[in-house]
């Protein structure tokens, strides 16, 4: 009786299972411990950043600013590091603490201007790269404590630092989603707000929530970036919320708002991964590498939007035949 | 006379599953006259409407326009054959003046560019035509509705209507407004267009129309001059059947305490409105739509805000700022419109049902489980949802389960005043009878509701004492013992 067909529910992993056999016929070094690892570590940054995007998609918006929150913690926190000689764990919360103050400040804006989301953390991705502009003065900034760079690059047994912070986060989202009740509110607010706010949800303060946890863990992801690359660049991020919202696109989270899984965003995020990893494998370059995920995208979003007006369509006939039938 | 005739409707029958929204429905319109078409919410008014726009297409039964017969007229044919409806949403481009709209979709055109200068000229000459007093290059946008009112009129005789259908057209108009709406009106009559009028104010049919036809259930019971008749007569004609369903037996309690004080209340559409409710009352609100019975619920919910006057629970002044607010202070609203308001059809009947409690039930954010689950399943069983698993979808349910979801939402949340909403809107008879002795048994348990209904019959059956409002006003009060609904329809169409 769900409106869901196996394909909208499974077809995500049976992409990635493709991709996998394609890669692994092409490219010989593409199935080894090593090289999953690898693309598991390529992609923590995109899959931490992806559960704060999930959340704001969830509530029918959108946040473009994750990149440039990522290249701002990149230099504020290299900033905070190597020139006010801050301890490291001093400097990464007080990031973190900033970049929430910002998705904070975006979401008074959406929720209290009424800017529409694609507008208003359009500026914020304007003001924070501009920012790590100014601050950084357009040089990377480097230097750091050795220890510092474990969380980028450091292992626990066999297994990469930033794999297991991202494994984390996706249990922690999941947490939110499925134990919460905030995490239900997501899914009330996106599917149809008026009737979230007439069940006393409070709206407002929960979109802003969304945005806020969306710059916390976009600036997390900023600074395991930064203990990756261990010099501080405003020219980091620069397209990184496309992929991110690709992946959570893919990851069968509505456009529109309202529904979606985290199983599905994790496949999401992998598929980027091996999709990017597999064809520098093939030696593909980069612009071929854009024109992928390009179409990837306009596919992915174009079957969403097609099965939904399919499901819609098969409703209102149910609706229409049931009709006026005569009790329940 | 026959020549006269410009409309005609045949032995019209149209049936939807279970419905028979029109039974053999004849009725003819003569050229030059105002003919009014009056009949309750729900009589069928609507659907005779869109059988000869095109809208809808009739099971049976023809159209006949200026002699020509059509079995299933397409809105094209429609308009082609001098017919201009007006509806009560009016089907203007808000961002475009007013010249642009009346010339919508056939813009006057110099070569490629649109002329501007000629459409205003018209635009100018046929509203000194019909008096109407409005700038052609205003955008529409800043028009009030009732100069909006008048645009859409004068949109649909620049078509050269010769026939033309006024459904609700008083509806959005000040006293000024509707004087000038009468205006048109005459003049048009005496350049012999012919025209439908529907109404539901007794007072301007008396004022304009020439003759009037009766819509019931349906079916059309009659068509009289007006001069001939009467208010009561109407109203007699409107409402005269018998109540068709059982309602639970009520003992009225007149003595239980006063728990809401409703006190010169005003803004959101209602002005200086003043009533009471007592505990284990139910308490209907009678009236039109747009007559602020919506607006009040709006209002006490936290969705709208009063400028004036207060409401009082309990002898406390509520200040209520929001939905949440309303649901901490007990009340609960089942909504007029369940599928955009009363429910999340995207989501299952169980997180439907805890919706409004989840922040109750959870320690540390974290929802208990089993708390809920226990919820769940009590009033799933005590309102008989049918459903296999709880789990199900919301969208896939029923119009009476879904109202079931509502109300065991709400239930859910423990609250004092239940306001209800047009409760039993599209849901078929079995499940109206269900809500109806939910709704009993839930004052009888000491809850006071307060029900704002359309249909008659439902206002009646079910309330203890009745509150109509007219306008934003209270008009009336009826005590249990007094009710019928002459009087009702009377109150609610004073103004």
């Amino acid at each position: 009786m769900k409106n869901t067909t196996f394909f909208q529910k499974y077809g995500i992993v049976v992409v990635l299972a493709g991709l996998i056999v394609f890669f692994t016929i092409m490219s010989p070094a593409f199935l080894t411990v090593d090289n999953l690892f690898n693309v598991a570590r390529q992609v923590s940054m995109i899959g931490i950043t992806s559960v704060g995007m999930m959340f704001v998609m969830l509530t029918g918006g959108i946040d473009l600013s994750v990149g440039s929150v990522l290249a701002f913690v990149n230099v504020v926190c290299a900033y905070f590091m190597v020139k006010m000689n801050m301890n490291p764990w001093a400097a990464c919360l007080l990031c973190m603490v900033i970049s929430a103050g910002f998705g904070f400040l975006n979401g008074v804006i959406i929720t209290k201007w009424r800017v529409p989301p694609i507008i208003s953390s359009m500026g914020f991705m304007n003001i924070l790269s501009g920012l790590a502009f100014i601050i950084s003065g357009g040089l990377p900034i480097y230097g750091f404590d050795p220890n510092f760079t474990i969380m980028g690059q450091g292992y626990i047994s066999i297994i990469p630092i930033p794999v297991i912070i991202m494994i984390g986060i996706f249990i922690l989202g999941w947490f939110i989603l499925n134990k919460t009740y905030f995490g239900r509110y997501f899914y009330a607010i996106g599917g149809n707000e008026e009737a979230a706010k007439l069940a006393g949800i409070n709206v407002i303060s929960t979109k802003q929530m969304v945005y806020m946890l969306s710059g916390i863990f976009a600036s997390l992801a900023g600074i395991i970036m930064l203990s990756r690359l261990n010099s501080g660049q405003p020219t980091t991020g620069t397209g990184f919320e496309f992929e991110v919202i690709i992946a959570v696109v893919l990851g069968g989270v509505s456009v529109n708002g309202g529904s979606g899984r985290i199983f599905g965003v994790v496949i999401g995020v992998l598929i980027m991964g091996i999709l990017s990893n597999g064809l520098v494998l093939m030696n593909v370059n980069d612009y071929v590498q854009d024109v992928v995920q390009g179409i990837v995208l306009v596919i992915a979003v174009g079957f969403d939007c097609v099965s939904k007006a399919k499901s819609e369509s098969k409703l209102k006939e149910s609706v229409k035949n049931k009709g006026n039938a005569v009790s329940a | 006379m026959d020549n006269n005739i410009v409309l005609e409707f045949k032995n019209i029958y149209k049936e939807y599953p279970g419905v028979h929204a029109l039974k053999d429905v004849s009725f003819e319109l003569r050229k030059g006259e105002v003919h009014a078409l009056v009949g309750e919410n729900g009589a069928g008014k609507s659907t005779l409407i869109k059988t000869c726009s095109g809208a809808i297409s009739p099971t049976s039964g023809t159209v006949v326009v200026n002699g020509n017969e059509f079995s299933n007229l397409t809105p094209l044919a429609s308009r082609e054959n001098g017919i201009g409806v007006i509806y009560q949403e009016f089907n203007l481009v808000k961002e475009m003046s007013v010249a642009e709209n009346i010339f919508l979709g056939r813009a006057l055109r110099n070569g490629i560019v649109i002329d501007k200068k000629a459409m205003n000229e018209k635009t100018v000459e046929l509203f000194r035509q019909l008096g109407i007093k409005i700038d052609p290059n205003v955008l529409v946008k800043n028009l009030t509705t009732g100069y909006q009112q008048m645009v859409e009129i004068a949109k649909a005789i620049s078509m050269e209507s010769k026939i033309l259908i006024m459904d609700e057209p008083s509806a959005s108009l000040t006293n000024r407004e509707l004087d000038a709406l009468f205006q048109i009106i005459r003049k048009l009559k005496n350049e012999g267009v012919a025209i439908i009028y529907i109404s539901h104010r007794l007072d301007e049919i008396f004022e304009v129309t020439d003759r009037v036809s009766v819509m019931r259930d349906g079916e059309l019971i009659t068509t009289i001059d007006t001069a001939d008749s009467s208010r009561d007569e109407l109203v007699r004609l409107m409402v005269g059947r018998e109540l068709k369903e059982t309602f639970p037996e009520r003992e009225v309690k007149k003595d239980n305490e006063i728990i809401l004080e409703v006190d010169h209340l005003s803004g959101n559409g209602l002005t200086d409105v003043s009533f009471n409710v007592r505990k284990g009352e139910i308490l209907g609100l009678g009236g039109l739509i747009g007559a602020g019975r919506t607006e009040f619920a709006q209002i006490l919910f936290g969705v709208a805000h009063a400028t004036g006057g207060s409401i009082r629970l309990r002898d406390e002044k509520l200040e209520i700022k929001s939905p949440s607010d309303a649901i901490e202070k007990g009340i609960a609203l089942v909504p007029e419109d369940r599928k955009q308001q009363g429910v999340l059809l995207h989501m299952s009947i169980q997180d439907n049902i805890t919706m409004p409690i989840l922040k109750r039930i959870s320690k540390y954010s974290v929802i208990n489980r089993k708390k809920e689950k226990e919820i769940i399943e009590k009033y799933k069983n005590s309102l008989r949802i049918k459903t296999p698993s709880t789990e199900q979808l919301v969208n896939n349910l029923s119009g009476g389960n879904q109202q079931k979801v509502v109300l065991a939402k709400w239930l859910a949340a423990e609250p004092d005043i239940i306001v209800f909403d047009e409760p039993t809107r599209g849901i078929d008879v079995g499940a109206k009878q269900e809500i109806y002795a939910i709704m009993d048994n839930l004052a009888k348990e000491g809850k006071t509701l307060i029900m704002i209904s359309s249909e008659m019959e439902e206002l009646i059956g079910v309330s203890d004492r009745i509150v109509v409002l007219a306008e934003g006003r209270v008009t009336g009060e009826l005590q249990k013992e007094e009710f019928n609904q002459e009087s009702i329809l009377k109150y609610a169409s004073m103004s």
